[in-house]
């Protein structure tokens, strides 16, 4: 640790009549930063594209002062994709952090548990059948992820829960869930296979209105769920017996942190599709910047927004008028981030 | 909650003693189909110092894992100031009895005062998360574990007696006024084992009731005010460490023939091993 770590960090004590906290400053500076880093990001999402609209119209626009043209290019065509990409990256930042909370490691994320793999298989399963109708698509992605998820932490689940185990057995189901989907579009046809690829990269192109009611109702309530299991959540990262003894009914947090992070997992799947890297990077880069204590729900969410709105914005315009899918960007900076992890892992361990 | 008064406690009641803090009443506990012990009954006296000893796998830290409710005997209860402990909430539990666990992970990162402050989650709610008494109570367990000036300091750096005495710290900014340790001393070396030991006899004679799972006999005997020397998954005898700690016994329960002598500093019963 460098003498830097040993000042005394700046904390914040609040007192408003019943309501008393106590953060960390930086903590609280790392999460505005994001949001505003995200902010940013979104209104050059929303001015750049065939039609440039400068910043300032943008903002303009937003509060209902724009020209009929730009309120249809801003309102209508741009702001639900940009809103999307914040909520959907906030969604994979905090079920990053559950899983790497839950399994008290950095590489514990709803891709490792399987989720992501079985959702791939499930709405294969559903192509090859010759359904091509979004809606039983992402149905069949649901329920894979579901029965993949629930299949792990079944086989990973002896007399007690062990972090680590689950990431082995999610590796392992992963890499058989990988080889049924190979199989399944080796067999299909051109125009399936082709299908199945895009359907592989979770993209936000062609995203409306239409998907950010259900976003919404959605990440709502598994947003509240997830501000109330939050200190509890920490407390079981000492271990189950220090939870326990501390009044934590550890069995029925874990169950509800578990439905949040597959809950948010499945929310992104169905609307977006696979977008890998998010969900794993977005709560240690959270963690590093905030210096906090293990990683946290709400840096973690910032982070994500801040991290897929940046990954999106790359995809639309690194080859414009070409839109590539955002799930293609964030696995080429995934994987250079899961090289250096890894490595500093390593390091850190010996 | 209803006030459930059991008829032994009632009785004890009645004919003069001090109703037991906590108490195992005909306890049966298994992990899966293996029986630990079978019908087990032990009393905890408010305010005693008291010492679970015995060898290996004699299920000693499992009663207290029972006591702490962390593991639900398969049959009897256990009863938390007379009232059976499944039936309080755990957080009610956890304001009443405090325990530190063999094992704890400090999360990465973490500074000695974040985790102090943990232990105050019993007496926190939604809104209220640091509260004065919150505070008053992580500054005490600082400055009776002696870790105040460490308060800044990341747990990862801490030499293991350091470690070990913040881990206490949370304990004591739980304010529960039982206290039960798990082989607290395990990690430690001899003179950070005394100094541990010795805080945790100033806590009780300040009026904490405090039940530890020991394997030094020596401390048992020096520090507790009751011993209970089990075996195979049974209570073989209870009491004073006078009464209890007997050549007889510790070769009957350890299988180690000894000698028993008097502890020239404590006068309580020290064994030699012949």
């Amino acid at each position: 640790m460098s003498a830097l770590d040993t000042r005394p960090p700046r904390m914040l004590e609040i007192e408003r009549g019943p309501l008393t906290r106590r953060i960390s400053l930086r903590g609280a500076l790392a999460v505005i930063l994001a949001l505003t880093a995200a902010l940013l990001v979104s209104i050059l999402a929303l001015s750049l594209g065939d039609f440039v609209i400068s910043p300032g119209d943008v903002i303009a626009t937003l509060f209902g002062m724009g020209t009929p043209k730009q309120t249809l290019v801003v309102v209508e065509w741009r702001l639900p994709r940009a809103l999307l990409a914040l909520m959907l990256g906030a969604a994979l930042g905090a079920a990053g952090a559950i899983f790497q909370s839950m399994t008290r490691n950095p590489l514990g994320s709803p891709d490792i548990i399987g989720f992501d793999a079985g959702a791939y298989t499930g709405a294969l399963i559903v192509i090859t059948s010759g359904t091509f109708g979004y809606l039983t698509i992402a149905l069949g992605a649901f329920g894979g992820g579901l029965v993949a998820a629930l299949a792990v932490y079944l086989l990973a689940f002896r007399r007690g829960f062990q972090g680590f185990r689950l990431i082995i057995v999610g590796i392992a189901v992963g890499s058989m869930l990988a080889s049924v989907t190979s199989w399944l579009i080796l067999n299909s046809e051109l125009r399936v296979s082709m299908m199945a690829a895009s359907w592989g990269m979770g993209t936000l192109n062609g995203a409306g209105w239409d998907r950010i009611v259900p976003a919404v109702a959605c990440l709502v309530p598994l947003g509240v769920l997830c501000a109330v299991m939050a200190d509890r959540m920490h407390l079981l990262e000492m271990g189950d017996d220090t939870a326990a003894a501390l009044g934590v009914r550890t069995g029925r947090v874990r169950a509800l942190l578990l439905v949040a992070g597959v809950g948010f997992s499945a929310v992104v799947i169905t609307l977006a599709g696979p977008i890998a890297f998010i969900a794993l990077a977005a709560p240690q880069i959270a963690r590093r910047v905030a210096r906090s204590a293990g990683v946290t729900l709400s840096g973690a969410a910032a982070f994500g927004a801040l991290l897929l709105a940046t990954s999106d914005l790359i995809a639309q315009r690194l080859f414009a008028p070409t839109q590539l899918p955002v799930g293609l960007v964030t696995v080429v900076l995934g994987g250079g981030y899961l090289v250096w992890l890894l490595i500093h892992e390593a390091r850190r361990r010996r | 909650m209803t006030a459930q008064t059991l008829p032994t406690t009632r009785d004890s009641g009645a004919d003069g003693r001090v109703p037991a803090r906590l108490a195992a009443h005909g306890v049966r506990l298994a992990y899966d189909q293996r029986v630990i012990a079978e019908r087990l009954d032990v009393e905890i006296t408010p305010g005693s110092f008291t010492v679970i000893v015995g060898p290996n796998a004699c299920g000693k830290s499992t009663l207290l894992r029972a006591m702490a409710r962390l593991l639900k005997p398969a049959a009897g209860q256990i009863l938390l100031d007379g009232k059976a402990i499944a039936q309080q909430s755990p957080k009610e539990v956890a304001r009443k009895l405090g325990l530190l666990p063999q094992t704890s992970i400090a999360p990465d990162g973490i500074r000695v005062i974040d985790l102090v402050a943990r232990g105050r989650h019993p007496h926190q709610s939604m809104l209220r998360q640091w509260s004065r008494e919150d505070r008053a109570a992580v500054d005490s367990a600082l400055e009776l574990t002696g870790t105040d000036t460490l308060r800044n300091r990341f747990v990862d750096e801490l030499s293991g007696g350091q470690r070990q005495r913040v881990w206490v710290a949370m304990l004591l900014a739980q304010e529960s006024p039982t206290m039960l340790l798990d082989e607290p001393t395990t990690f430690l070396d001899i003179a950070h084992q005394y100094d541990l030991l010795k805080l945790f006899a100033r806590l009780n004679a300040e009026g904490r009731t405090i039940v530890a799972v020991l394997h030094d006999l020596n401390q048992a005997a020096r520090f507790a005010d009751t011993i209970v020397m089990m075996r195979d998954g049974e209570v073989v005898a209870t009491g004073a460490p006078a009464d209890v700690v007997t050549a007889d016994n510790v070769e009957r329960v350890f299988g180690l023939p000894c000698t028993v002598i008097t502890d020239p500093h404590s006068g309580t019963p020290m064994i030699v091993a012949r």
